[in-house]
């Protein structure tokens, strides 16, 4: 067993852990962060990610002690029922999703292009969140959503929600 | 599905990571940013008794410039190379190709270093490597040696990586003249490893082709350049019809495989049509 602290969605988290405890199943396991959901388990659908150290990453893919030491934040971590966040918010207003499954994952790879391109195409978005999979939607409603997060994020907010 | 059991070793230096590969035992694998690695050992098609985590070794990470080389840390992520000023100054085509590899998540922990040790055929950065005539420095118990990369690719999934050693940093000789570059990538869906790739240098020099440099991902075990081409190119006008010409012979001397996504004479195929579109592109016609 090895010790691991970990600062998850602000609290500090300190866990003896096998090496071989995949980031994901220790969030939801050990810290109940059950938000964060396990998808396919073969590092394709993106369903299980949250941010390392600000990055997003495939925390099926990650070992929980890789984690040690770092800052982790998953979908819990970024609102609140009563303040959502903004990508959040726009996946709900434009139904960016059916079944939800991959949504944790989807708002939490949309989080970060949003940091890096403010303002993404449909073609960045879509290129954005490959490696994210969504077997409801066919993707056009998760787009408008992080293109008016885009929006929204930015200050320049208009009327995108009117035309669903 | 979770991993089979393992003893975690995480040096932070690459002597203490050299020592550690000594010290693990028979079956040690080094784990670079892991996106390969940790995929094979949830499916248990690896079961090592050790992983060295290579993720503490600071002096691995970064890029820097020394001379006529760039030399880029083996630990140094995808999502820094494709953001970092000196790759994009001198050695375009690896952050083109590195653009293109898996998807955002795995770009922000795999590594330069760890694809060219992994080496995939079907991985985008070893072709990229011997067509640029990088160097990998490995770093072993008897010190340090370069290997160019024409030799470090030996096998599928095999390079000349001896047991005990490890692959400390990649040296980018910078491209000097008036170069264009680019990687062509065929692959049909989201996150999909190539099928046939491309990479292309091209020089030019009063309107003709100086040089030509091509690599090609995925025409067989290891990467290969295409020489015949590269001598057809070289001295060419540079004009759409010499390089079609010239991309004839591209998949000349290749053996790839035939699998579920493409049979070998597909492949053949594509290299020629790649080749051409990443020559042109290179040599911006």
């Amino acid at each position: 067993m090895t010790r691991v602290s970990m600062r998850v969605d602000g609290v500090t988290y300190t866990d003896e852990v096998e090496p071989r405890t995949l980031l994901v199943h220790h969030l939801r396991e050990a810290l109940g962060k059950v938000g964060t959901v396990v998808g396919c388990d073969t590092s394709n659908c993106g369903a299980c990610t949250v941010h390392l150290d600000g990055q997003a990453v495939k925390s099926c893919t990650v070992l929980a002690v890789q984690a040690d030491g770092a800052e982790v934040t998953t979908i819990e971590g970024i609102g609140s029922t009563d303040a959502l966040h903004p990508v959040q918010k726009a996946f709900h207003e434009q139904h960016g999703l059916q079944c939800g499954f991959c949504t944790p994952g989807m708002i939490m790879a949309s989080i970060d292009l949003l940091k890096e391109n403010p303002s993404p195409s449909e073609d960045e978005v879509r290129e954005g969140i490959e490696g994210n999979l969504c077997r409801c939607t066919g993707y056009q409603n998760i787009v408008r959503a992080v293109q008016q997060a885009a929006r929204e994020m930015s200050g320049t907010s208009e009327t995108l929600g009117a035309q669903s | 599905m979770i991993p089979a059991p393992f003893e975690y070793v995480r040096p932070t230096t690459v002597e203490e990571a050299v020592q550690a590969v000594a010290e693990g035992g028979d079956d040690v694998k080094i784990m670079a940013g892991g996106q390969s690695l940790i995929p094979v050992m949830r499916l248990r098609l690896a079961a090592p008794e050790t992983i060295v985590d290579l993720g503490r070794v600071a002096e691995m990470r970064g890029v820097r410039e020394d001379g006529d080389a760039l030399v880029i840390g083996a630990m140094t992520t995808h999502a820094e190379v494709i953001a970092d000023p000196l790759i994009a100054q001198h050695a375009r085509l690896i952050a083109e190709a590195t653009e293109t590899v898996a998807d955002r998540q795995t770009r922000r922990r795999g590594t330069f270093g760890g694809a060219l040790a992994h080496a995939d055929p079907a991985g985008d950065l070893p072709s990229v490597a011997l067509a640029l005539d990088a160097e990998m420095v490995v770093a072993g118990p008897e010190g340090r040696r370069t290997v160019p990369a024409r030799e470090f690719f030996v096998d599928y999934l095999t390079t000349a990586l001896d047991e005990g050693e490890v692959l400390v940093e990649i040296r980018v000789p910078k491209l000097a003249g008036d170069w264009g570059v680019r990687y062509e990538k065929f692959n049909r869906v989201a996150q999909a490893w190539s099928i046939v790739a491309v990479a292309a240098a091209v020089r030019r020099e009063n309107g003709h082709i100086a040089e030509a440099r091509i690599g090609l991902t995925n025409m067989g075990p290891v990467p290969l350049r295409a020489p015949a081409t590269e001598a057809a190119l070289a001295g060419a006008s540079a004009s759409p019809d010499a390089v079609a010409a010239a991309a004839r012979s591209a998949a000349e001397g290749t053996s790839p495989s035939s699998d579920l996504n493409a049979q070998a004479d597909y492949r053949q195929h594509l290299a020629q049509v790649l080749t051409r579109r990443a020559v042109a592109t290179a040599a911006g016609l």
